[in-house]
This record gives structure tokens, sequence and C-alpha cells, in this order.
């Protein structure tokens, strides 16, 4: 009866079936390497997993010290993630039509189930667009725009225009007369795009004889509006960028950004 | 380079693909050997050939993208109407026509410019960033929510940030005496475009 003592303790049911997990073919086809029990099989976290392999493999100390990196580009990443589940779920309900528009904008607060959804969306694209601003802001005094992360930097300012842009195009969207009035005189800057605006410098040269080539109808605002005034038009092509186009681009540009940083050697240090 | 393709085709040129081109035909002109297994073109051309063409054909589809934004038929008010007989219209301001062409017809008995009784009409847009000012009747002015320019009946700004006055459409009577409003040309003030015959209407 006294060998029965030495017996090791049993492992619990949890661990037997984890140990069993970890042992099936399917989780090794995923997982392609061993438990992260060494700086080795750490590594190989990183480098064999697609969403991990654009972060660093490691980070240097101050990297994540909130006072230093205020994790404002964390948080416009958060942001982004958490605007296109709500906007996912918006889509479900929102029709981009003179007719319905509106409406379906008040219908998501009173009718649907957790109205809050909707504010969500709009709240956190303000969010976005202060914890972008604070990003760039940070990146500015800490002087991580220096050499080798200049390219870095310039991908960053093309997403802080296509996140302002996405907040433009988003901002037509409740139909409204705030939303009609405010891309109306936005758009209208665009009347003075240098030769593609049809009152911007240059645009009075382009001309066949009496034919002028830009005009109200054929300009850089008319190709944004699909019109000459904020009508039907402009509700559709501002709809379709704000939750296609534009989305799409900047996911892009995020994966080259995040990816960049761990090439041009991570998260810069202190000064 | 030129070396190989000299060595593998009598035809070669290193010149790129528009002087390739035309080489074959000339290469069939001057006859080949019926056992010549030497291939027409060299891989280099045939590459600088396949190349082009395909730039081509993506520039060819991006100016057809481009195209594509711009349709041929556009759902909006026409710039020309006619708005009906000089009678039917009373002095002061006429709101009918806002909504669906975006003017307002002023008949007045004594014109700022011209100094004469007749018609005008203001295009129904602020001068300062575009908006749709409203007309108020108890204050006679028109004044625009956005920013808050005002602008007196004549179309001439007075208060606000709009830097010029409202502008004038064309107006003409038509052959069967209607007024007939074009929108397509405007007139305005500050270039001294009001005097234009055809920016007022004498009636």
């Amino acid at each position: 009866m006294a060998e029965t003592k030495i017996v090791a303790p049993k492992e619990g049911p949890l661990v037997q079936f984890w140990n069993w997990l970890t042992e099936t073919q399917a989780w090794k086809s995923i997982f392609r390497h061993d438990r992260p029990t060494s700086d080795r099989t750490r590594v190989l976290v990183m480098l064999s997993n697609v969403f991990l392999h654009l972060h660093p493999v490691r980070i240097r100390k101050s990297g994540v010290k909130l006072r230093y990196t205020w994790c404002m580009g964390g948080l416009s990443f958060f942001l982004f993630l958490s605007l296109t589940l709500t906007g996912l779920l918006l889509m479900f309900y929102y029709r981009p039509t003179l007719e319905y528009a509106y409406t379906d904008i008040v219908g998501l607060r009173e009718h649907v189930p957790f109205g809050i959804m909707r504010e969500m969306h709009r709240w956190g694209a303000h969010a976005m667009v202060i914890t972008v601003w604070l990003h760039m802001f940070r990146v500015f005094m800490t002087g991580s725009y220096k050499p080798p992360r200049e390219f870095n930097w310039s991908v960053g300012v093309v997403m802080l225009v296509l996140t302002l842009l996405l907040s433009f195009t988003g901002y037509l969207l409740p139909w409204d007369q705030l939303a009609i009035w405010a891309i109306t005189v936005g758009s209208n800057m665009a009347r003075a795009t240098p030769f593609l605006g049809h009152e911007g410098p240059g645009a009075g040269l382009l001309r066949l004889g009496d034919v002028p080539l830009i005009h109200a109808a054929d300009d850089a605002r008319f190709a944004l509006l699909g019109g000459t005034f904020v009508g039907e038009g402009a509700l559709l092509r501002f709809y379709v960028l704000h939750c296609v186009g534009l989305p799409l681009a900047i996911a892009v540009l995020m994966a080259v950004h995040f990816w960049r940083v761990r090439k041009d050697g991570g998260i810069s240090g202190p000064l | 380079m030129p070396d190989l393709a000299g060595k593998t085709t009598s035809i070669a040129s290193p010149g790129g693909a528009a002087a390739v081109a035309a080489s074959p035909a000339k290469a069939v002109a001057m006859g080949r050997d019926a056992d010549d297994s030497s291939p027409l073109l060299t891989r280099r051309a045939w590459i600088g050939l396949a190349w082009g063409t395909f730039s081509a054909a993506s520039a060819a589809a991006l100016a057809a993208t481009g195209r594509f934004m711009f349709p041929n038929v556009l759902n909006e008010p026409p710039q020309q109407f006619k708005v009906g007989l000089p009678t039917e219209y009373g002095f002061g301001v006429d709101e009918r026509w806002k909504d669906v062409y975006g003017i307002w017809l002023v008949h007045v008995a004594e014109d700022v410019v011209t100094r004469t009784s007749g018609f005008y009409a203001l295009i129904t847009v602020c001068t300062h960033l575009g908006c749709t000012p409203n007309f108020l009747a108890a204050e006679n002015k028109f004044k625009c929510p956005c920013h808050g320019s005002g602008f007196r009946t004549s179309g001439i700004n007075f208060e606000g940030p709009a830097p010029r006055p409202l502008e004038r459409a064309r107006v003409v009577r038509a052959d069967d005496g209607q007024i007939l409003v074009d929108k397509s040309r405007k007139f305005q003030q500050e270039l001294g475009q009001w005097a234009d015959p055809e920016a007022f209407l004498q009636v």
C-alpha cells in the first residue's frame, strides 16, 4: 500500500485536455513552433504569425512606457478597429439615399436595440482624429521622424490625411442640415484646385477655342460630388468612399506602417 | 546584349519594342530558310513588346476608370428655364423658384444699376462659402444661416463675411413673352457685369 503514496500528482482534466489539444495535427498545422518557453521559440511565435510578424519581436523597455509613447499609435489602431466593427453594424441599417438616409440615422438611435452603436461610431471617430494628431505630435517631439524613419513618417502623414477624409466623408452621411452645408462649404474648396477646379488658377488656360475643358460639371469638385451640388450623387460617393475605399487604403498603409516600425529598428528610444 | 541578339537571329535589333515591331514583316520579305529555327523576335524584344502592350492597356484602363466617374447625363435641374410672364409678378423678391431652380426673381421699380424698372435673377448661393441664404421679408434682406452674411435685395453684401455681392443670372424674354432665366451665364457686380443688358430685364 505504501507505493501508492509516491505516485506523482495527477494532472487535472483541463491540463490533460490542453496537452492533448496542442499535440493534435490541426493545432500543429496552425502553430508550427514549440511552446514559447525559450528565446528562440518566443521569436518564432512572432515570425510565424502573419499578424504578429508586423510587430517587432523585441521592444525596448522605453517602448512600452506610457509617458514616452502615450500609446497614441496603439489607441488610434484600437479606435480604427472599433470604428470598423461599429461601422459594419451600422451598414446593416443605413441606406445612402435621399429618401432614407436621415430617417435611418434617426432609426438607429430610436428603433434599433443598442442605439449607442451609432454614438460609439461618432465619438470613436472624433477620438481617432484626436489620437492621430497626438500620435503625430508625440512622434515629432521624440524626433522619431528622423532617419531611418523618414519614410514611415511620410506613410503616417498620408494616413493622417486619410483619417481626416474618413471623418469628412462620414460627416455627410446623417444627411441633416449640418451635414449638407458642411460638405457644401468643404467641397467648395475643390473649386479652387489648380487646373482641375473650374475656379482654380490655370483652369482658364485649359480650353479648346471658346469651349472650356474644365467647368462646373467636370472638375475636381464634380468628381468628388458626382454632381454640381451636394445631392444624391454626393451622398452615394461619400458613402462608398467612407465604407470601402478609404478604409481599404488606410488598412493597407497601416500594415506597411507597423511593419516599417519593426524594420526601422522598433520604436525609437528616448532622446 | 547586342552580340547575343546578333548570334541568335539576323533580324535582331536591340532598339526595343518600337524598332522590333516592324522587323518580322521585314524578315518574311527577306525570306527565311525553311530550316531556320531561330526566333522571329528576340526574347528581349518580345518582353519589351509585352511590357509596352501591358503598360498601354493599363493606362487605357486607368483613363477609362477616370472617365467612369463623370456620367454623360445628370439628374439635376436645368440651367435654363422659363418662369412665366412679367405680369405674374408683383414688386419685391419672389421665392417660388428658390427650391427648384436656385434663383430669386426680383421685380424692382428702380434697379441700383440701370435706374429703370424690371427684373433680375439672383443666384441663391452665398458668395462666402456657398450656403443658401434665407430671405427675411420683415427685414427685406437675404441672410445666410451658415456664417451670417447679409445681402440687400439688390444682391449687394452689407454684413457678415461675404466678400462680394450675390451673382445675377442672365434674364431675357423668350419668344412667347415669358421670362427666360439662364443660370449658365452669371454676372458679377464687382466686375461691372451687372451693367450688361442681359443681367437685367427692363419691363
